[in-house]
């Protein structure tokens, strides 16, 4: 029978089908950090357990890091201490803040090449959707899973529909992975993947880096989806071949064997598909306070009497309030006070470069406090051997080390009430940025085009220079 | 878990779609390091405003929540549930909810319950306070019958522990480790 590149992913991992229970699904890779661990830890030695496979463990600190000089709170820095100490009371490798491989936990696993295709991996964070992007089952777990795969290395899981979302067209210039991902889900809604596994596909997939596929599988979530998965291809073989944890020598070729097997079959089925054409598509800017409400950045702020369905109407109205906007207002007549780059949506290498890129040679508006925060020790590195850093500050804005920084405001990059902000991040919820902040949803290119102009502009009108 | 096969209570009314975690608990409160507690910072930002649902003197000691539709969007905290269930919550009814959440709320033994839009749109009509009994052994909700995965069901009756239910695996386990080694030697690079 014809298998999706989930099926068989799915299947190679399932150890029990017991009777009257959920399979027993097995786990390759649990990723940890130090906001959703500590209460699993503190359970497991409750009740006499260990950690079943430390050595498929791997813990880092991000949620809670300061990015500059400032000292984390008392109850951040008792968090992160905690870790520690689990860590190394249970055996957990742990990558801390100051190790040089300490980073975004969805940066570090592709970057350290621990995040292969065929995989299943899992971590206390709703994000973890973004190790899809190689062709590996990747899903966010709560607490009380996590403590469930540390002491057993499985977990009982009911089979998730599939759904495809299929791209037709080419991508116009100026507009990537992120306006991809932010358009899509502004078809499909918030809630359109609930219950679903999605396979990202179409020769536009097929074209984007890596970094774009991280993007796209990453926000998955935001659509409703648990995980989001890409076909593995040569772009996905290249990226990984010489990386810390990658398969070497005969390894490799044997693994390479394994992962060419995985993609769907052509005529293999879904519960849902849903087909997508990119070739209009406008770069993407959030206006309300969820991931689905969003228009082209030639469009304007929507009326919320244009919505049918009442509970979308309420929800726009309520959304209007809490964004201190009016229908029918321009995008991009929106000012914004701050502009932050960085996430596990949009801080790789590639975010980087685009933004750099848009910002060479230019100054950020006065009136904005612009920010730049590489995903992983090892992006920074990067970005400063290609002289980035350099491109970023000339330019005014802030370079900052790795974290989550001001995606989820658990540190000290935070939102001021009132504050508006575009960022690259993947969540426009109320108060996530902060309380009372106001989030808008972008690429990199249009953050960094919106730092520069201090409102909204379409970046496709832009000379795009490349950095020297 | 603790134990649950049927309650018996007021009904609070949160008329809203797309309820997202962070609004349930707020991040501020996630550097905790404890399980308990998180009651007092349910809905922190949105309770502060006395015309927020829940501050209605009906909906005040509520044993069931009624809200719109994926209701627990959005990030993966556990704590969302737990202030939920620490609260007084034993069971929340929604047309659809985030999977997470959902996961997160039935491991927990506060459970979550689908019901089609008119249902829940049938009972939030009698308002905050409104008396109402769920049976789980019955499958029952007031007037309306419900279904939920028979696993969670029986988990949830007999408050089991699901790492335990796991161990007694513990051999296919070994088997399967020892049939598939680990495309990772080690994380320890």
């Amino acid at each position: 029978m014809a298998k999706t590149l989930f099926d068989r992913v799915w299947e190679a991992h399932l150890v029990a089908e017991p009777e009257g229970e959920a399979p027993l699904l097995y786990v390759d890779l649990h990723l940890v950090h130090e906001v959703s661990s500590p209460q699993a830890f503190e359970s497991l030695r409750l009740a006499g357990r260990s950690v079943r496979r430390p050595d498929q463990t791997l813990a880092t600190m991000d949620h809670n890091v300061p990015t500059d000089d400032r000292p984390a709170d008392d109850l951040a820095a008792a968090q992160l201490a905690a870790l520690r100490r689990n860590c190394e009371e249970f055996g957990v490798p742990l990558y801390a803040t100051g190790s040089g491989r300490e980073g975004i936990v969805h940066v570090i696993g592709p970057e350290l090449g621990l995040s292969q295709p065929g995989m299943t991996i899992v971590c206390g964070d709703s994000h973890t959707s973004t190790h899809g992007a190689l062709g590996a089952l990747a899903f966010g777990i709560g607490t009380s899973e996590v403590e469930h795969v540390l002491a057993t290395q499985t977990l009982p899981q009911r089979r998730p529909k599939t759904m495809l979302l299929d791209f037709s067209g080419s991508l116009p210039l100026g507009v990537t992975a992120k306006d991809i991902i932010l358009g899509a889900i502004g078809s499909i809604g918030v809630a359109g993947g609930v219950g679903h596994v999605v396979e990202y596909a179409g020769e536009v997939i097929r074209g984007l880096p890596m970094s774009g596929r991280m993007t796209i599988c990453n926000m998955s979530i935001e659509g409703g989806a648990r995980a989001g998965m890409i076909a593995p291809d040569d772009t996905t073989f290249a990226f990984l071949e010489g990386r810390p944890a990658a398969p070497k020598g005969a390894e490799w070729e044997r693994a390479l064997d394994r992962w060419r097997a995985l993609p769907s079959d052509p005529d293999a089925t879904y519960d849902r598909i849903v087909e997508l054409d990119v070739g209009e598509l406008a770069p993407q800017v959030s206006w309300g306070t969820n991931p689905g409400m969003v228009v082209p950045v030639d469009g304007v702020v929507p009326d919320p009497s244009e919505f049918h369905d009442p509970a979308e109407r309420e929800a726009a109205e309520r959304a209007l309030v809490y964004m201190a906007l009016e229908p029918g207002i321009p995008i991009r007549e929106i000012e914004v006070d701050r502009v932050f780059i960085g996430s596990c949506t949009n801080s790789r290498i590639e975010d980087l470069r685009e933004a750099a890129s848009v910002v060479a040679g230019k100054r950020v508006h006065p009136r904005v406090r612009a920010l730049v925060v590489p995903g992983s020790a090892g992006v920074k590195r990067q970005a400063e051997e290609e002289g980035l850093d350099r491109v970023f500050e000339e330019a005014g804005f802030e370079w900052r080390r790795a974290g989550c920084s001001m995606c989820l405001g658990m540190n000290p990059d935070v939102l001021q009430p009132g504050e508006r902000c575009a960022s690259t991040s993947n969540r426009n919820f109320e108060g996530r940025q902060g309380q009372g902040g106001r989030t808008h949803l972008v690429s990199p290119a249009m953050a960094a085009a919106t730092a520069l102009a201090g409102h909204f502009v379409d970046v496709r009108e832009l000379a795009l220079e490349p950095v020297a | 878990m603790k134990p649950f096969r049927r309650t018996t209570g007021p009904v609070a009314v949160l008329d809203r779609a797309d309820v997202d975690t962070d609004q349930i608990v707020p991040k501020q409160f996630l550097k905790r390091i404890e399980r308990t507690g998180y009651g007092e910072f349910l809905f922190f930002d949105w309770a502060k405003d006395p015309e927020f649902e829940l501050n209605h003197p009906h909906a005040e000691d509520a044993r069931i929540l009624l809200t719109g539709r994926n209701f627990g969007c959005g990030s993966s905290r556990e704590h969302a549930a737990w202030a939920l269930q620490d609260y007084g919550f034993d069971v929340i009814v929604a047309p659809s909810f985030g999977d997470i959440f959902r996961t997160n709320s039935l491991k927990i033994g506060l459970l979550t319950i689908v019901l089609p839009e008119e249902q829940v749109r049938e009972l939030m009509a009698e308002g905050h306070g409104a008396e109402l009994t769920v049976d789980l052994e019955e499958h029952t909700i007031g007037p309306h019958r419900f279904e939920l995965d028979p696993f969670d069901r029986r988990r949830l009756l007999e408050g089991l522990d699901d790492i335990g239910l796991t161990l007694r695996h513990e051999a296919e386990i070994a088997d399967f480790e020892s049939a598939h080694p680990s495309p990772v030697a080690t994380t320890a690079l």
